[in-house]
């Protein structure tokens, strides 16, 4: 073989290693997916959506824990957006360039990835042992821990989009920056900040481990926020790691349900964001 | 011509401090936060600290009966999934975002790009539960006595390759960490190629250079930094990743030379016994772990960041 076609084969060789390492992740992932909805629908019906979450042996529904997933999720999200959005109003409008702006912004990119349990034992330590018993409220607040960073980063990325133009129109007319933010920044940048949160309750409805150590999880119907309450991703870790199929199904409904509502909230938050950009009006 | 009402003006000028303070405030409040987990962990690690001093990280007891307690095999097994993680997840991750950059027609791109995108936000339980009821099985039955027969006898790594197939153990939480953070990797090294500009590819195309050698010569070396950012945090996660090791890690607080054989990790050491552990030394000492935890994976991602935020910075600057 001459060097040209040496330079060929190995071309050849590499780009099919490329194809495959497509084939085969992608069909991990779709084998996932398969799983899920294939043991997911199995397990499903009505009873779901009706029952409590049963003892042993017996048969129930999830619907205690989808409640409490919902309270806690909602909760959440209420107590950490707004943090979030104010932090990012500071980011993009106030502090653009401090050295204190280029401090939070590291610092948040790292509690953006920073594992979730240790939020868990940071609300365990600040609350629970305060409180003396894990409670639903100590959930939540695990959860807008989790969702400040998120919204914080969502929304200085969308204020930052918005045309000076438009603010210095609104300065020149005499109006204070928070004039400004809340008239013409915040309504341009609307469609954004609403991608952002729906990025954040998709990033919060399905963590675990920060609820283990503070909501904990409940066996029966609770509306009491300084009680503990069950939640979906909790109940389906212990439901799947029990011996008892009824349990095992369950958890594997409940399951189908968490990620459905994930994807069809990430697809939401892009449909809006393609819009956003395909209308033009607030490209950079 | 309007006259300025003084009132009214003043009026303004308290709105504007009150709504810039209050950014400001939640502004300051992320930093509170990351100092607040910080102390909080040292606090509850403090008994645990105390009680047993720097053994405790060089030390592989793990006994509530006697109350003692090390975390070397909770550290080793951290490290070793991820690094079998990494291992599996960044070549298969390079040939993703390979294909998708250079390969790839440019209908498949977006729906490919986004379905990988999407694959990220699926929560970790989710992973986990998979690899319990079908990865692990599937493992156990196939892949892991194929390698105790062809690798186990082989000298030197042929210790890692002893022992039953339990099915769950450190190979599976791997593997299963290894198919968590593969979107985020695939999703950040084809961003990363992304920005390679087309102009340099181009030449190297115009110097008569095959697609893989214009991957190879131009393209990886423009984009190392980047590369390398993705990696750290595709790593910090799977360093601090719990529910999907959990599933299937098998939780015995052991060091075996098998990667077979059950182990435990950091995170899913605390999400077990946690809720269970009984006495304040117990307690303490599992906080220990998630100071732990929370220093190295602090690491890494800050390194990560600092090599993503380079790299932005001069995609920023003109060529």
């Amino acid at each position: 073989m001459n060097r040209r076609q040496i330079r060929k084969a190995r071309n050849g060789a590499f780009l099919a290693l490329s194809v495959a390492a497509t084939v085969v992740g992608l069909a991990c992932l779709a084998a996932i997916l398969w799983t899920l909805v294939s043991n997911g629908v199995a397990g499903m019906s009505s009873r779901v959506f009706t029952e409590m979450t049963p003892p042993p042996g017996a048969s129930g529904g999830l619907l205690n824990a989808i409640f409490g997933s919902g309270v806690m999720t909602l909760l959440g999200i209420c107590m950490g957006s707004p943090i979030g959005m104010l932090a990012g109003t500071y980011l993009a409008e106030y502090g653009r360039s401090s050295r204190l702006s280029t401090v939070i912004r590291f610092i948040n990119d790292i509690l953006l990835s920073a594992p979730s349990i240790i939020i868990g034992l940071f609300i365990y330590e600040i609350l629970v042992i305060r409180m003396g018993h894990f409670s639903a409220i100590a959930g939540s607040v695990a959860l807008a821990v989790i969702a400040i960073p998120v919204t914080l980063r969502t929304t200085e990325d969308m204020l930052n989009l918005v045309p000076v133009g438009m603010k210095d129109a609104s300065a020149a007319l005499g109006a204070y920056p928070w004039r400004t933010v809340l008239s013409v920044v915040y309504p341009a940048a609307r469609s954004g900040i609403v991608t952002g949160l729906l990025l954040a309750i998709a990033r919060i409805s399905g963590e675990t481990a920060p609820l283990l150590f503070t909501a904990l999880n409940d066996q029966f119907w609770s509306t009491k926020l300084t009680a503990p309450m069950a939640n979906l991703p909790v109940v389906i870790f212990q439901f799947a790691l029990s011996p008892y199929p009824d349990w095992q199904q369950l958890a594997w409904a409940g399951a189908l349900i968490i990620t459905v509502t994930i994807l069809i909230l990430s697809i939401a938050a892009r449909i809006i964001l393609s819009l956003m950009q395909s209308s033009g009006g607030s490209k950079p | 011509m309007a006259i300025i009402d003084p009132r009214h003006a003043a009026k303004q000028l308290i709105y504007e401090r009150v709504f810039r303070s209050a950014t400001l405030t939640a502004a300051i409040l992320v930093l509170v936060i990351l100092g607040g987990v910080a102390l909080s962990l040292l606090r509850g690690a403090w008994p645990a600290l105390q009680h047993f001093g720097f053994a405790f990280v060089t030390r592989e007891i793990w006994n509530p009966v006697t109350d003692e307690y090390g975390a070397l095999a909770p550290i080793y097994g951290t490290v070793v999934t991820s690094v079998i993680a990494m291992l599996l997840a960044v070549p298969t991750g390079f040939g993703i975002a390979l294909f998708l950059t250079e390969l790839c027609p440019p209908m498949l791109k977006r729906s490919i790009g986004t379905a990988v995108e999407l694959l990220a936000a699926v929560p970790s339980i989710i992973f986990g539960i998979w690899g319990l009821f079908v990865l692990a099985p599937v493992l156990q039955r196939h892949v892991q006595p194929w390698l105790i027969e062809h690798f186990g006898p082989l000298p030197l790594i042929g210790k890692l390759f002893q022992g039953p197939p339990f099915g769950i153990g450190i190979l599976t939480a791997g593997v299963v960490l290894a198919i968590m953070v593969l979107p985020f990797i695939a999703a950040t090294m084809r961003d990363v190629f992304d920005t390679v500009p087309p102009m340099l590819k181009e030449s190297g195309y115009g110097l008569g250079a095959t697609t893989w050698e214009v991957i190879w010569h131009v393209v990886v070396p423009h984009s190392r930094v980047g590369m390398l950012g993705g990696i750290m945090l595709g790593l910090g996660r799977a360093l601090g990743e719990t529910m999907a090791v959990t599933f299937v890690i098998g939780n015995a607080h052991r060091i075996s030379s098998s990667l077979l054989a059950p182990g435990t990790t950091i995170s899913s050491a605390i999400a077990n016994e946690f809720t269970e552990a009984v006495g304040d030394l117990y307690t303490s000492s599992l906080i220990a772990l998630g100071l732990l935890l929370f220093l190295i994976t602090f690491g890494v991602i800050a390194i990560a960041q600092a090599m993503l935020r380079h790299l932005e910075r001069r995609a920023a600057a003109p060529l």
